[in-house]
């Protein structure tokens, strides 16, 4: 009876314990790194273009990152320094940057990658008919010359400092899109083939299944070890870890609960752990009269157990955030001490405001009104949605109301955030390392879809934004955004919730691997040099042609 | 008549244990208040995850409250989201099926065209038009449901009554006179009563997995309401390191869809007046 | 009968219109506009990189410009481009039709397969044991929510059993293998999708099956042909089993939109890259070319279907004319 399995599976879902693990035999630590095995990562959407020019997704992202190269990239210690560019002067009080590009690098059709090409990106990202969702980077280039083929001139209109990491942008190869132009090079099928310059080169693309890439031997940076890079897409998260523990799939990334999941899960797999470019906050509409006075806010940032979310949401697997700026930046203030845990001084502050339970129902009033509100956070992220619970009962517990909406991501954007249409929200910014967040907190940055949804205004963070743009010596700048950092924190327009961790697991055989807080910013790990030992290989691809 | 329904439902096993089970299931909604040992949205960080035990006979979720609890709510929140939806789709879709299935023609015509328009629509679309218009709270979970899933029925209530049309007895009422609404709903509608039943007991079940399945998408009903749905999608997550998450919420919704469709089938055979 | 379906296709034309108003309709109604995902709250994407996107995706033009456009396109077969990726629309749904319709007819054969005899056999032996249990079964099959058994279906016969794979259409040495071995690992890998897709509408049918066969048993023209002395199998199969088809046929018409559109969630549960998950990966990032052309095609393809199915009707029915 087919419909039999169905108690069949139960009764085996209920024996637990372990079924047929840990057969495999023991890693071999002799022999000589391999040429020849595959790497399996799941994705749990598929790309969409393979062209970093037209991507922001970050299924599009990882596989972009292992066929382009950009002309600068960030190193293991957050630092900027060269890819296909191997050095670069900074002239005109920071005007003008000039590359000068690697010699000798090839595409992977085997042409040579010259400075036409950088021009030729550059063109497209401005060019008004293409897009590109990163042209908001160049806005302020004045132009771009290649005064030779391996030295490309840019000229700014006033000192812009961001300017260099974004340079990171994968440079694509003119003689492959024939110079095409706007929609042409929208649906050019190149989007699908790509070549790039990176230590992988594109093999096949099975839409919604999976995309392979094999290893690019005349990589500018050496030959990759690892023969083939296998994209899979696994839409549904649950599987995915089912796929892990099937010993399927080479990598993934955790969720707190997977990564605390029993031990015996991880046989064959090393876990990681590091901080990600990313935080969670809880943002308050200062537009909205019960949230203008900033006691207030520090009342609820009193009430707000941040231990406990850190416990509860990323199961540890995180630290409580103070500033719009990561513990991994130069631009992090650790002097800065944030609002303690302290319920009691909540409600002191809030009766000093004149909100009383005065009719008992255990919800504080004032004025006959009783001190309820609502927050709106985007449905399909459970940190988010967890975090929101845990905050309602905390806030409760000082005779707070708040209530929940959870909202489909596209109409929480449009309706709410885009036209300020709520109290409170729970959000997550991803960050890059370069400290500059002038579209968050500048207070030009307020109309609607713009970034500044909250309606903040600090003359003096303004004026670090601005500076901050400006400033080309490091200790300077650091200093500006540090007490940016500490001010951000004190005016209290975001609680700043917590940091997640990254929580990334790989198959055991796979050694060499040198994981950088890097990896979270989408200019990978140092992947190209990770190796399987011959003996361990486990997905050996064959070579007949 | 009604002692002959009960005592032919009686007679059959498989529908009395549906009819025992539904009522159960409906006082345990009912009484949801009093019997949970805990309140539903206490919150226990402490004793997140728990397995069951004395203390939680069902255990603790992820944010430790009480599934016992939570199942006891989700109770009432799944029954009435499918009772409302059910409602809703029953009326529309007998209404439609008789009128164009009995008219014939025009009516027929433009009827069965509209619903052939909405049944080009995949499931997806439903989901569409749930964010299109409505954010995902219980009364629109409940509507969407059911206007959704009306024109099955429409179409199977309209090929009996298109059958049956050219039936003797309704021939006859028609040619003594009898008006149309009277043969519509005195001569029609008793002898298309049972895949009415049937389809109506078979909907309450459909609509708690619908629901479910919407709660898959994160389009159900939303948290921290329960509803055996969002429990069980919630649930799926852990499956694999604290089963007791989705395997209660996913066994009630079994039991309960089971319930309903045992009973409607044992409802379908007693309401038969040809047995 | 000539005359009937030239007039039943005509009648499509309008039927098809209407669908495609609805679509778009409801779509405009959807908050949201296609470029919010692509600009998923970067700061580092400035709101002017977001209006030049929707002024090149003609967003900011009235409602009836931008479907009389999708009309006039559409007439010279062009459904357009997909938002998300840039790719033709009609390629983007081409790609992913063949495996949705592999993994829905091989599901329907076994549905149909399964449900007839079952139906069949419990409504001749009414209130048997095979009845009660087999009543049980299907049931259960049917109020079990999806998602959940499949994934249980993959714990038990995936990981624990290691007898199938968990997910995904083919393995990942695929390429390497020889034509059999190709079919053999993708025959594994369907094994559980079609299972579990089987498994909900075996109840349905295999319920209306029996319902059905149970009222035409019933009926004078079944007792006649018994009274003639035909055998018992003949009576069964030849007069009342046609006549049990009508309601099933009914039901075969309403699965087609699923069959051709695909279910998203067994697609996600099992990584399949069929229709459903690119139909609700265009909802949520709002990509109005792919949706619309996913609208038009199943649409098409169902009334077609259905077209077919009161065709069959009327073949089973003698009492059905159509004129």
């Amino acid at each position: 009876m087919r419909t039999g399995l169905v108690p069949a599976a139960l009764g085996l879902l209920f024996l637990g314990g372990c079924g047929n693990l840990s057969d495999e035999p023991p890693l071999d630590s002799a022999s000589p790194p391999a040429y020849d095995d595959s790497f399996i990562e799941s994705s749990i959407g598929d790309a969409s273009y393979l062209n970093p020019v037209l991507s922001s997704d970050s299924a599009s992202g990882s596989v972009n990152g292992a066929v382009f190269n950009g002309l600068v990239k960030y190193d293991e210690n957050i630092h900027i320094t060269g890819d296909l560019a191997e050095r670069w002067e900074v002239s005109q009080g920071g005007r003008v940057i000039t590359f000068h590009l690697r010699k000798g690098v090839l595409w992977h059709d085997g042409a040579p990658f010259t400075a036409e090409d950088v021009l030729y990106t550059y063109e497209r990202l401005k060019d008004p008919d293409v897009k590109t969702p990163h042209s908001s980077n160049f806005d302020k280039v004045l132009k771009v010359e290649a005064p030779d083929a391996w030295t490309v001139k840019v000229t700014y209109s006033e000192p812009y400092v961001p300017a260099l990491e974004s340079w990171g942008m994968g440079i694509v190869p003119k003689h492959v899109f024939g110079g095409a132009k706007g929609k042409d090079f929208n649906e050019h099928p190149a989007n699908k083939s790509p070549v790039g310059t990176g230590p992988y080169r594109f093999k096949e693309w099975k839409v919604d299944e999976k995309i392979v890439l094999e290893a690019n031997p005349d990589c500018f940076e050496g030959r990759p070890h690892i023969k083939r890079y296998i994209f899979r897409v696994i839409p549904d998260n649950s599987v995915e870890f089912l796929e892990l523990r099937n010993k399927s799939i080479d990598t993934m990334l955790l969720t707190p609960d997977q990564y605390r999941a029993y031990g015996e899960f991880f046989e064959g797999y090393k876990r990681y752990r590091l901080p990600r470019g990313a935080y969670t906050y809880f943002a308050f509409n200062l537009g909205r009269p019960l949230f203008r006075g900033r006691n207030v806010r520090l009342a609820l940032a009193h009430a707000v157990n941040k231990a406990e979310l850190v416990d509860a949401v990323v199961m540890g697997l995180g630290r409580s955030a103070s500033g719009p700026f990561l513990p991994l930046s130069w631009a992090y203030d650790p002097s800065v001490k944030d609002f303690e845990y302290d319920p009691a001084l909540a409600v002191k502050l809030l009766a000093q405001e004149g909100w009383k339970d005065s009719d008992g129902d255990g919800i504080l009033d004032k004025d006959g009104k009783p001190f309820a509100f609502t927050v709106v956070t985007n449905q399909g992220n459970k940190m988010r949605s967890l975090s929101a619970e845990i905050i309602q009962q905390q806030l409760k517990k000082i005779g707070v109301r708040m209530d929940i909406r959870v909202i489909e991501w596209s109409a929480f954007i449009k309706n709410f955030v885009d036209k300020k249409n709520f109290d409170a929200l729970i959000l997550g910014w991803t960050i890059s390392p370069d400290p500059d967040q002038y579209s968050i907190w500048h207070s030009s940055q307020k109309k609607e879809g713009q970034y500044n949804f909250v309606g903040y205004g600090n003359p003096e963070v303004d004026r670090i934004l601005e500076d901050g743009r400006r400033e080309f010596d490091p200790q300077k700048r650091k200093r500006l955004y540090q007490k940016m950092h500490r001010i951000v924190h004190d005016d209290l327009p975001y609680i700043f919730l917590y940091y997640p961790d990254y929580l990334p697991v790989v198959h055991r055989r796979v050694e060499g691997i040198q994981m950088a807080p890097l990896s979270t910013f989408g200019f990978g790990w140092n992947f190209d040099k990770w190796f399987v030992r011959e003996k361990n290989v486990r997905y050996p691809v064959r070579t007949a042609q | 008549m009604i002692r002959l329904y009960i005592s032919r439902i009686a007679r059959d096993r498989l529908a009395l244990a549906g009819a025992v089970m539904m009522l159960l299931l409906i006082a345990l909604a009912a009484a949801a208040p009093w019997i949970s040992p805990a309140n539903y949205a206490d919150q226990n960080l402490t004793e997140r995850l728990s397995p069951p035990s004395a203390r939680h006979w069902l255990g603790t979720d992820d944010l430790g409250r009480d599934v016992l609890s939570r199942m006891l709510w989700g109770t009432r929140v799944s029954l009435v989201v499918a009772f409302v939806a059910v409602g809703i789709s029953t009326f529309f879709g007998t209404l439609v099926g008789l009128i164009a299935g009995y008219f014939g023609r025009w009516a027929d015509a433009i009827l069965m065209r509209f619903v052939d328009i909405l049944l080009c629509f995949p499931t997806f679309f439903l989901i569409l038009m749930v964010i299109a218009f409505l954010e995902p709270d219980i009364v629109n979970v409940m509507i969407v449901i059911g206007v959704t899933s009306w024109t099955g029925l429409a179409r199977l209530v309209r090929g009996e009554a298109l059958s049956l049309r050219e039936r003797d007895f309704i021939l006859a009422a028609r040619a003594l006179g009898a008006s149309n609404s009277r043969v519509l709903f005195v001569h029609l509608l008793p002898n298309v009563a049972a895949p009415i039943v049937v389809s109506a007991t078979l909907g309450v079940g459909g609509a708690i997995l619908t629901e479910s399945a919407l709660s898959f998408l994160g389009l159900g009903v939303q948290p921290p309401d329960p509803s055996w749905g969002n429990m069980l999608s919630a649930g799926k997550d852990y499956i694999y390191f604290a089963w007791w998450l989705s395997v209660f919420p996913g066994l009630a919704i079994l039991t309960t869809v089971m319930a309903f469709n045992l009973f409607g089938e044992g409802l379908r055979d007693a309401l038969d007046p040809r047995s | 009968m000539i005359n009937y379906l030239a007039r039943r296709l005509l009648m499509m034309i309008p039927l098809l219109i209407g669908i495609t108003l609805m679509t778009f309709f409801i779509m405009q109604l959807a908050p949201g506009k296609p470029t919010d995902l692509v600009t998923d709250l970067n700061p580092k994407m400035s709101s002017e990189a977001r209006d030049r996107l929707v002024k090149l995706y003609d967003l900011d033009k009235p409602w009836h410009v931008r479907y009389a456009k999708w009309v006039k396109r559409v007439a010279r077969l062009d459904f357009g481009e997909s938002f998300r990726d840039g790719r033709p629309v009609m390629k983007k749904i081409a790609e992913r039709l063949p495996a949705t319709l592999l993994l829905n007819i091989l599901s329907l054969i076994l549905i149909f397969t399964a449900a007839l005899s079952i139906g069949i056999y419990s409504a001749v032996h009414k209130d048997s044991l095979f009845d009660k249990i087999s009543t049980f079964f299907v049931y259960v099959g049917f109020s079990v929510p999806t998602f959940w058994v499949a994934l249980l279906l993959m714990i038990g016969l995936g990981l624990k059993l290691g007898l199938l794979p968990i997910s995904g259409l083919r393995s990942i040495h695929y390429g390497d293998l020889s034509a059999w071995g190709k079919v053999w690992d993708m025959a594994r890998h369907l094994v559980l999708p079609v299972l579990v897709t089987g498994l909900t509408g075996l109840a349905a049918l295999a319920r209306y099956s029996r319902s059905a066969m149970l009222e035409v048993i019933r009926q004078d023209y079944v007792r006649t042909a018994r009274a003639k002395g035909l055998s018992e199998r003949d009576v069964i199969l030849k007069h009342a089993f046609r006549n049990a088809l009508i309601p099933i046929v009914t039901l075969l018409g309403l699965m087609l939109p699923e069959l051709i559109g695909g279910s998203f969630i067994f697609e996600t549960i099992f990584a399949y890259p069929g229709m459903g998950r690119l139909g609700y990966d265009a909802i949520m990032a709002r990509d109005y070319p792919v949706l619309m052309g996913i609208g038009t095609i199943v649409a098409l393809l169902t009334l077609l279907g259905n077209l077919l199915a009161d065709v069959l009707y009327a073949f089973a029915d003698p009492r059905i004319r159509y004129q």
